[in-house]
This record gives C-alpha cells, structure tokens and sequence, in this order.
C-alpha cells in the first residue's frame, strides 16, 4: 500500500516534469531530422551523431541546458551547420530519429546519395529593424555566407525613402531553398545576430487549401485537383434549407 | 598485500570493467576509436556490432514510435547477453552510479553514519513500481520517461558530452544512500535493475552455495547489496536464483569457508 501510495506521488511528479520539460525553448535539430514530437520519442540520447559531427557543431543537452535532455542540437551563432555532403552525422543514427530517407536523392544513374540542400533544420529570419542593409548600409555578409547563394537568399534593389536619394540592398530568405544551416546567423556583423534560424514548425505559417496565387498555372492546376463539392455535415445541414423555411413558415401561420 | 588484493579480486575486477567501459567511451568520443562509440543508451562496438539498452528501447515502443532496425538488434543482443549468460551484472559491472552507491555505503558503513537498513523502511519492489510507470509515462507523455530522468545516461552522458549540472543527481543518490536508506537508489528505486532482475531470472552465471562448507559467520548477507537473495545461506546448498543478484561477487571474496563460488546452472553438483 505504502509502495502503491509512493508510486501515485511520485509518478504525479516525474509525469508532471517531463511535460513541463518537454515544452523548453526552441532547439535546431540535425540534419535528416524527423517531425519535433517524434523525434524526442525516438531519439536515445546516444551522442552518436554528435560523435560523428567533424566541425563539432552538434551538441548534447545536458541537464542544466534548459534543451529536453541528452537530445543533439546545434548553436549557429557559435557553431553551424557546414553542411557536410556526406552528413555523417545522419548514418551514425542508429533509431532512425535522424532518416536517411529525408536527405537522400536520386541522381540521374538512380543512384541514392545524399543531398545536403534537401536538409530543413530551420528557417532563417531576418529582422529588419536591426539588418544594417535594412538602414541603407551596404552589407551582404549573409547572402554571401549562404552555401545556396542567390536561391536560399536573395538581394533585391529598393528605394530607400528614407534618405529619399539612395538605394537599398536588401536580403530575403526563401523558406523553399533555407536548409536552417545557421551560416548566415554565424556570418552576421550586427551584435546580436539579425539574421537568425528559428525551427520550422515555429518560423512557418500554413495556408488553406482555396487560396489560389493567381495567373499561376502550377497552383490552379493544385486547385482543379481538389475536390470541387465539398460537403460540410453539421447539425443544421441534415434536411435542406428549404425545409427550416418550411419550417418557420408553417409555426408563423399557426 | 597479496590476500587484500584476493579478498577484493571481484571488487577490483568490477572496478576495472566500469573503467575499462568507460574508458573506451570517451576515447571514442575524444579521440575517435572505433571500439565502442556511443554510450550505454545505444552504441556500437568496433564499429560492426550494435548494442542497445533493452529498457530505453521498451520505453520508446511504448510511445507507439518505431526504432531503427539496428538500435531493435542491439537491444537483443544485450536482452540475450544479460539474459541468458551474465544474469544481472550490468548494475555491478557496468553502471556508473555503482560506484556511487557503493562509495556511500562504505562511507555508511565505515563511520557509521546515517540510517541502518530498515529504519527507513520502502520496500525493495519499489523498483518494480518504477519499472511500470516508466512505461506508463512514455505512454501518456510520448517520451521515454525513464531516460529523461536517469541518473545513469546523465552521468554518463556528463561524462563523455559535457556534464552541466548532472554532478547534482550523483550527489542527491550519494546522501539518499548516505543518509536515508542503504543501496537506496540501485536496491530500492532503479527500474533499470528493476528490467535486469526480471530478464535474468533464468540466466547461466550463478553463484552457489555450499551448506556443509559454510560456518554461517554471515559475512556474505552483510555486504550484499541485496541480501534478500541470499535467503539459502545456512538453511541449504544451491543456486543463488534470483534475478535481482547483481552478479558483484562481493560474497565469493569475503568467504572464508569457500562456501560461495561462481558456478553456472547447469553444472552438475561437485563438478
């Protein structure tokens, strides 16, 4: 009884700690990753990947890092990811919480290899209030620390209104080429870096299914392929309108 | 000199192995040799033979998340080594927080500090209690509720990866064994030794007693660990067959009556 009585308390208690410590602060993973949810199930805290990373960019969360631990993560502001092209780090994982099958490719001879560039570790994110190239300064330090220079960032030209007499040189992040690799938050001049790599699930939005990019050929294709009657069951929609109509008029006249 | 060393050959041998374990951890960690990469949670030795703590892994498939094939394979081979051959001698020869407990209850027993055994009293099958709600919080919580928690990977992984404030939780075992009960943490609450005791019922590496030898001067019971499985001593010769028996050979050396020896099942008596 005492045992059974222990057991509630502190199962109550360690329960309560896990899911308190599952929910810290946003942690990059490495490359090959799975979705964040399943990951901390199937990561076994091994250290392998860590073992097996040669810029010793992956570390391992210990107790005290305020990171669900024993799981790998990196920091691109001190250490990012170089983007290995063989990604040993993927391969040393022995459960599968790093998949292969997510950074692997075809070439044209059918042959599986790993790609690199098909890694989504994260997201960089510019803020623009900070981004000297945002106050007219010329800086392009994270465009040209990009590994996919001109696809992941770009630079455009702008007016700068605010001196009414200059041009701006502005990088852009695009969230389909952005491996996460933190390059560009390593490279960043400003003092707290400006540009920064945040995890997907936090750094992206979603769209709905009906928004449609208008005069593109490729997203109306997407939109004839969904299906055009689509049926909404509620409460209200089991007899037809006309019926409730019906309805009414019937009780009024009464 | 000699007899110390003999009186303490089992002793000394554990000591070596956690070392020599731990040793080649961090050098594969630190310097790279291939001869055991990894740490106890999943590993892989010389690079070809995959090794995998078999209570992690349960804890995982409770979450309804599948293991890789080769993490599956090491969690088999260490099951079928502990299992079938070495009984549950992970908690003795392997496991960090060995150490641990048994500075404290040296220390305990030396100075005579703290609690005797029984004053506090919790049942040893609390451990069996933590072993199933290990598995019933990596359930609700979709995590492996033991390894977020256990004080032996975080040693470990302090040790090889960086020890951040992990020295607190070997300290907290250390009191609680110093203080509060003896062979508190590994007799009483570990699920790890909980999982060993019950996969190793029917291992081969037994001790045996011998009744006619024996000259009931006790000395075994006192420096078990888990004295509960000695319940034969002076009533009858056999196999020590519990499953929570950690293999320590403490009571082989401390023996002066050669009533205790390392045997294996099977044998036939005398032989």
């Amino acid at each position: 009884m005492k045992s059974l009585g222990l057991a509630t308390v502190g199962g109550i208690l360690w329960g309560g700690y896990i899911d308190n410590s599952k929910a810290s602060s946003p942690v990059l993973r490495p490359p090959g990753a799975v979705r964040e949810y399943r990951f901390l199930a199937q990561c076994i805290k091994c250290g392998m990947c860590v073992e097996a990373c040669p810029y010793h960019a992956l570390v391992l969360a210990a107790s005290g890092d305020r990171r669900p631990i024993g799981t790998p993560y990196f920091l691109p502001r001190e250490r990012p990811c170089q983007m290995c092209r063989d990604i040993p780090c993927v391969p040393a994982c022995p459960t599968g919480a790093l998949d292969s099958s997510l950074v692997k490719e075809r070439d044209e001879s059918g042959t599986e290899r790993f790609e690199i560039n098909r890694a989504r570790m994260g997201l960089a994110v510019i803020d623009r209030d900070t981004c000297i190239a945002y106050w007219g300064i010329q800086c392009d330090a994270c465009y040209r620390a990009c590994p996919l220079l001109d696809k992941a960032i770009t630079l455009s030209y702008a007016r700068n209104d605010r001196t009414g007499r200059h041009a701006l040189l502005l990088p852009t992040v695009h969230s389909d080429a952005c491996t996460g690799c933190g390059l560009c938050e390593h490279a960043c001049v400003t003092k707290k870096a400006s540009i920064f790599v945040l995890p997907r699930e936090i750094a992206t939005g979603e769209s709905d299914v009906q928004y449609v990019k208008g005069w593109d050929t490729m997203d109306e294709q997407r939109v004839r392929d969904v299906p055009t009657e689509i049926v909404t069951k509620t409460k209200r929609s089991e007899k037809a309108p006309l019926d409730y109509l019906n309805e009414q008029d019937l009780k009024s006249g009464e | 000199m000699n007899n110390i060393l003999v009186k303490n050959r089992y002793l000394l041998a554990r000591r070596f192995s956690q070392g020599a374990v731990l040793a080649l951890f961090f050098a594969g960690s630190a310097y790279g040799w291939i001869v055991l990469r990894g740490n106890l949670s999943a590993s892989r030795l010389l690079d070809a033979l995959p090794l995998a703590d078999p209570f992690a892994v349960l804890q995982v498939l409770a979450t309804g998340t599948i293991v890789g094939l080769e993490t599956f394979v090491g969690a088999v081979i260490i099951t079928l080594f502990f299992g079938l051959i070495a009984g549950r001698a992970f908690c003795g020869w392997v496991c960090p927080v060995n150490v641990v407990t048994d500075a404290a209850r040296w220390l305990g027993s030396r100075f005579n500090i703290g609690q005797a055994e029984g004053t506090v009293r919790v049942s040893r099958n609390m451990r069996y209690w933590a072993l199933g709600l290990s598995i019933v919080i990596s359930t609700i919580a979709g995590v492996a509720a033991f390894e977020w928690v256990s004080p032996i990977s975080m040693l470990y992984r302090g040790i090889l990866f960086g020890m951040g404030t992990g020295w607190a939780v070997a300290l907290a075992i250390f009191m609680f064994d110093l203080l509060v009960i003896r062979n508190g943490f590994c007799g009483h609450v570990c699920p790890v030794g909980g999982f060993y005791s019950l996969i190793t019922r029917f291992s081969l590496l037994r001790v045996r007693y011998e009744r006619e030898r024996c000259s009931l001067c006790m000395k075994c019971l006192e420096c078990c660990p888990e004295p509960q499985v000695l319940d034969r001593v002076g009533r009858e010769s056999g196999f020590v067959s519990s499953g929570e028996c950690t293999n320590c050979g403490r009571c082989v050396e401390v023996c002066n009556d050669h009533a205790m020896e390392f045997s294996n099942r099977y044998s036939v008596k005398g032989v």
